[in-house]
């Protein structure tokens, strides 16, 4: 029972991991790419750390179960900071965007 | 299924790779190096199951620290440069 529940975490967290890499290959623009892999990839991360956690014993599932609040702390951390850095470097948008709420707001404070 | 696993996870990987080698902007290399740093926190995961020792979990997790911080050097770095043109 524990080996089937464990496996189909498992599979959860391939299948994600799997999609994050094709969106981060097949999408056009920094910011999708980014808001597409960071979010499967951070998921399907966790779900195979709930996967050993539930498989593993108590030791490797304390270890498994800070390792993935770590991931879930950091990851969209990371991104935000990344995104607001590509931002102000100046990396324009793809053609079909229809909204950029940053530079508005930076216009407002220069009018 | 934790050798099928692995081999999901190595496609994952040549994918990332194709995305730093052929990414237009530098912001592309730096998600992709993020994005990669995670996905090997999830093989050292499976690593640990396969072999049954469980030092690997301890290599992920500080693996997934030395990866936030890079990528929050990176970028800074990108802030900091400025693409003006």
């Amino acid at each position: 029972m524990k080996v089937i529940i464990s496996n189909i975490f498992l599979l959860i967290g391939l299948i994600f991991n799997l999609l994050g890499c094709i969106g981060l290959v097949r999408l056009p623009d920094v910011y999708n790419r980014l808001q597409a892999s960071t979010k499967c990839v951070t998921l399907g991360t966790c779900s195979i750390l709930l996967s050993s956690m539930i498989y593993g014993g108590v030791l490797v599932g304390t270890k498994s179960f800070l390792c993935a609040i770590f991931i879930l702390i950091t990851a969209p951390t990371a991104a935000h900071a990344l995104s607001r850095a590509s931002h102000i470097a100046g990396i324009k948008l793809c053609k079909g965007s229809v909204c950029d709420k940053l530079e508005e707001r930076k216009k407002n404070e220069e009018a | 299924m934790i050798g099928f696993g692995f081999i999901i996870l190595s496609i994952c990987c040549v994918l990332c790779l194709y995305r730093v080698a052929k990414g237009p902007t530098p912001a592309d290399r730096t998600v992709a190096i993020d994005i990669l740093g995670i996905i090997v926190v999830g093989f050292c995961v499976l690593l640990s199951l396969k072999t049954g020792k469980d030092f690997y979990i301890n290599v992920g997790l500080a693996w997934a620290l030395l990866s936030f911080i890079g990528t929050i050097a990176l970028s800074k770095f990108l802030e900091g440069r400025g693409f003006d043109e």
